[in-house]
């Protein structure tokens, strides 16, 4: 247990470092901190799948973020309208913890179970499934719809990424100047 | 490969590359096959697989990757795991209702087994492999665009 805290710790302390620190690079490489810390907790928490495709997504999302940000000049303006950016964040904060505060106390307590369909499925998965892996045999038998909704969602992010970042039918810069001169 | 010296990375990186990728793509279709016995599944095994064609990117340039996956390739990648993990689930019509497992169990910890779980988890891998890396590989090519503008 004490080994988790230790772990929270040390992505709370990284997730600050990424907020604070003023160097892009330095702030995306804390943000992976965080995602590697998360995939430790995972581990610990015995749960393999997640932890395998949580290291993973990181490592992608991590080039992917270092790509499209290293060579940009990407504008930040520290003045501004901070009082009302403070003001906003303090009070939603607040909020959050008043609410968050009422109801993690009628949760269940850590490491039982919230629902109970969750036996059904740990005693009939091998025989009713074959799957030896009873997160496998979840998602992709007793809860297959499930997943073909997030295979969908995955195939529309992809076509919206295409379709906004395409060179095919682009217009040329000087093209759109004379469209809005005339 | 003595001839693409000048793109991508130094030559540290790209000796390394030539014994690491395929490595890390055989284990991405390991991940995949075995997901219904072990820890992993389609997803995960997916991302790594797009992860060894990222990693050939990074190292060799963008031509060296595009050549072993052209765009093209990846787009009727993507859209034939999307559709054959439609088409897995509706050919539980077959038997009675969509997803059912209509293939035999057989016996638990082969690789043969757990009817059309497998099958699912290969869809989902050509599909989120295939999709990920469309994905960099856009944002790639938007970011060169820019540079060129510039």
């Amino acid at each position: 247990m004490i080994e988790l805290y230790i772990l929270l710790i040390f992505m709370i302390i990284g997730a600050i470092i990424a907020i604070q620190v003023k160097d892009l690079l330095s702030s995306v490489v804390a943000v992976g901190a965080v995602g590697l810390g998360l995939s430790i907790v995972f581990l610990i928490l015995k749960a393999p799948d997640v932890a395998i495709t949580q290291l993973v997504v990181e490592i992608l999302a991590l080039i992917i973020l270092i790509r499209a940000t290293l060579k940009k000049d990407l504008p930040f303006s520290p003045t501004g309208r901070w009082f009302l950016n403070t003001l906003i964040a303090i009070v939603f904060v607040g909020t959050f913890l008043t609410v968050a505060c009422k109801a993690i106390t009628d949760l269940p307590q850590f490491g039982y179970p919230a629902m109970r369909v969750a036996k059904i499925y740990l005693e009939k998965g091998l025989p009713m499934t074959g799957a030896t892996n009873l997160v496998s045999s979840v998602i992709l038998d007793f809860r297959a719809y499930d997943t073909l909704g997030e295979a969908t969602v995955l195939f529309t992010a992809v076509i919206g990424v295409l379709t906004l970042v395409r060179k095919v039918g682009r217009k040329k810069e000087g093209k759109t100047i004379k469209e809005e001169d005339e | 490969m003595s001839h693409e010296h000048g793109k991508g990375m130094s030559i540290i990186v790209k000796t390394i590359t030539r014994f690491t990728v395929g490595l890390i793509f055989l284990y991405g279709i390991y991940i995949v096959l075995h997901g219904h016995v072990s820890p992993g599944g389609g997803f995960a095994g997916g991302v790594i697989i797009a992860l060894s064609f990222v990693h050939l990117m990074l190292a060799y340039g963008k031509e060296a990757a595009l050549k072993k996956l052209s765009k093209r390739a990846t787009s009727i990648l993507e859209s034939t795991g999307a559709m054959l993990f439609l088409l897995i689930a509706l050919l539980g019509f077959t038997g009675g209702y969509f997803f059912l497992n209509f293939i035999n169990k057989g016996e638990p910890f082969k690789l043969f087994s757990a009817g059309i779980i497998p099958l699912c988890n290969i869809a989902i891998a050509l599909k989120v492999g295939a999709g990920l890396f469309a994905i960099f590989v856009a944002l790639v090519l938007l970011d060169l665009d820019s540079e060129k503008k510039e």
